[in-house]
């Protein structure tokens, strides 16, 4: 098959599995996150792909060959590392054209492709500058173009954006996103930012403890985690136990009508902005306000029940009329709640 | 700390301290000996003040001429063999573990504690015919029979070699281990072999030490006098050899003063010299 395929890939620092049996299939042309926490293995795992670590046991493939045996500088792959990596004895202009100079190109060739891919990243005449001339945001376009220079197979990024302040991160997903569509190229970027997988990737796998938790579509996988873990990783997430009671769950503070449990009960997963928050003295769930976050753009409100934490996330149009210390009723809805550990009836 | 250029005379006050002992200790001697080696010898004594370009009408002669060049030569040679060696050894050694670089590092530390002395006879030994390392290569059969290796200029290169080996890799080590392993990673993903990537990427970004080492090592090996008499014949004898013979054994003052007034300024613009081409190298 055309893309990338990992079988069973294994690595071991030591007594330590950095990456425990992953196998994970990349259709060509796709945009995938390796998302989780720091030392869930999702750069190890980059890395065996690019050639710079052997995997311990395990096989890579790219379009059904074979590539263990590969080093890195025969893959054809193109990557942007965390710390950019750029080179700071050359010039931009050589920076980029550094591929190409050594497969051997002519100085006429390397000097229009270099045209071509300053442009393509906007940031057309800066040949002649030097790295250090540079901002954090033109460096970042810079070691993309180097990367893209050779038309690679497969384009790798290792936390390209962390270095970036939130606004110029927010634009840089989105030019990377566009970026990808325009070349078609099957790319694969290692985050541990949830927001900038959601929104550049056809496919998230989140990772924990070297292994896959979970993969899927971005909306997919926060609209059905596959584990408390997943839920709780990508955004924001209230995980409560429930008790099986009939035809409803019980949960500190209250009940969910309609949602029947398999068994005693389980863990179940809603997201804030599902709860809503009422003055009805009839709402099936109490809580007492412990604190109110108003951001302008949404209301954040954290209540306590029993010993539970819920978070309710709520517009401001739906500005609900409670403050610090009240108790207000909650209502979540059946069909809003992933259930893990047990299954609906 | 302060970030503004000084302004009053108190601002100096800082550096008066490294200013005295750099003045007591450096300029003054230099400067007395630059005045002695304008003064006249004093036949079977010392010698008395005058204002005389003897000693360095004597030093214009073909043979010190020659001399000057082979000791430029050794000393470059030295550099150069000591970078060979010693850049491979610092960047694989950047690569260990952070115990086996300290322990690396305080072997090599002791390399530096050894006298000249101990280490020229110790090298005389190892060099010799009848107890030599060519015993070695003789009992594994590689040799035929045992040969000396000393005195000669192979072997004056080798102790020199040896002496300054420490100092190379204690000048580069901060700049390797500083080096973000990234870079090489990174030329090896845009396609180049490990060779290629060390030679198109790590020797350029280090070029500056790489020079400055060159220029210490030089300077070092330009000065070493025991090692040329322990190891050498008269032939590869240094001006340092020669300077210290006229101060030591014949009381010639004035004409080691020259001599060695001479050796400062012909390696100060050698270094002056690698510095500008090493700016205008970097300028392209």
């Amino acid at each position: 098959m055309s893309g990338l395929e990992l079988n069973r890939i294994t690595k071991r620092f030591g007594a330590v599995a950095a990456v425990d049996d992953v196998s994970l299939t990349v259709p060509q042309g796709t945009f995938v996150c390796l998302l989780g926490p720091s030392g869930c293995g999702k750069t190890t795992l980059l890395r065996m792909i690019a050639g710079l670590e052997e995997p311990t046991s395990g096989v890579i493939s790219v379009d059904g060959n074979r590539l263990n045996s590969t080093p890195a500088h025969k893959r054809d792959f193109g990557m942007v590392f965390q710390s950019l990596a750029l080179f700071p004895h050359l010039s931009v202009g050589e920076n980029i054209a550094y591929p190409l100079r050594i497969r051997g190109r002519s100085s006429s060739e390397q000097g229009a492709r270099v045209k071509e891919l300053l442009e393509l990243v906007h940031l057309p005449g800066i040949e002649q500058r030097a790295i250090t001339q540079l901002s954090g945001g033109q460096r970042q376009r810079v070691a993309i173009a180097r990367a893209l220079a050779v038309s690679p197979k497969l384009f790798l990024l290792d936390e390209p954006l962390s270095a970036l302040d939130a606004k110029l991160r927010e634009a840089m997903q989105v030019e990377l996103r566009q970026l990808q569509q325009q070349l078609g190229i099957t790319t694969i970027v290692v985050t541990h930012d949830q927001r900038e997988a959601m929104s550049m990737s056809d496919q998230i796998v989140v990772m924990s403890e070297g292994r896959i938790q979970q993969m899927a579509a971005p909306i997919d996988m926060y609209r059905n985690p596959a584990n408390s873990f997943v839920a709780d990783f990508l955004g924001q997430a209230n995980l409560i136990d429930a008790k099986a009671d009939g035809p409803d769950a019980l949960v500190p503070g209250g009940r969910i009508p309609g949602l029947s449990l398999v068994g005693s009960g389980g863990r179940i997963s809603v997201r804030p902005e599902e709860v809503m928050v009422t003055s009805r003295e009839d709402a099936p769930i109490h809580a007492r306000v412990g604190f109110i976050r108003d951001m302008g753009a949404s209301i954040e409100i954290h209540l306590d029940s029993e010993g539970a934490h819920y978070v309710v996330v709520a517009s401001p149009q739906a500005r609900p009329d409670c403050r610090v210390g009240d108790t207000v009723g909650l209502t979540i809805p059946a069909e809003a709640c992933v259930v893990f550990e047990s299954g609906r009836g | 700390m302060r970030r503004t250029p000084p302004e009053r005379a108190a601002d100096y006050f800082p550096i008066a301290y490294p200013a005295f002992m750099l003045g007591l200790f450096f300029v003054v001697p230099f400067a007395i000996m630059v005045a002695v080696s304008f003064f006249r010898r004093v036949q079977g004594g010392f010698y008395e003040p005058a204002f005389t370009f003897a000693n360095y009408g004597r030093f214009l002669s073909v043979f010190f001429g020659e001399v000057l060049v082979f000791s430029l030569v050794l000393a470059g040679l030295v550099s150069a063999v000591c970078l060979l060696l010693g850049v491979p050894f610092t960047y694989f050694l950047t690569k260990l573990s952070r115990k086996a670089q300290v322990f690396w590092l305080v072997a090599l530390l002791g390399v530096l504690s050894l006298s000249e002395v101990i280490i020229g006879f110790a090298w005389s030994t190892l060099l010799s015919r009848t107890a030599g390392l060519s015993n070695l290569l003789v009992a594994i059969g590689v040799m035929d029979r045992p040969d000396a290796w000393t005195p000669g200029f192979a072997a004056v290169l080798t102790g020199l070699v040896y002496q300054a080996f420490p100092y190379t890799v204690l000048v580069l080590y901060p700049s390797f281990s500083r080096l973000d392993p990234s870079l090489m990673e990174a030329s090896r993903t845009l396609g180049a072999s490990p060779l290629k990537a060390f030679s198109t990427v790590v020797l350029p970004v280090l070029r500056k030490t790489l020079i400055a080492t060159f220029i210490i090592v030089f300077i070092f090996a330009l000065g070493a006098y025991l090692l040329p008499q322990i190891l050498g014949r008269p032939q590869h004898w240094t001006l340092s050899v020669l300077i210290t013979d006229q101060a030591v054994y014949q009381s010639n003052m004035p004409f080691a003063a020259a001599m060695a007034v001479f050796l400062v300024v012909a390696s100060l613009s050698l270094v002056v010299i690698v510095a500008a081409l090493n700016r205008k190298g970097a300028g392209q």
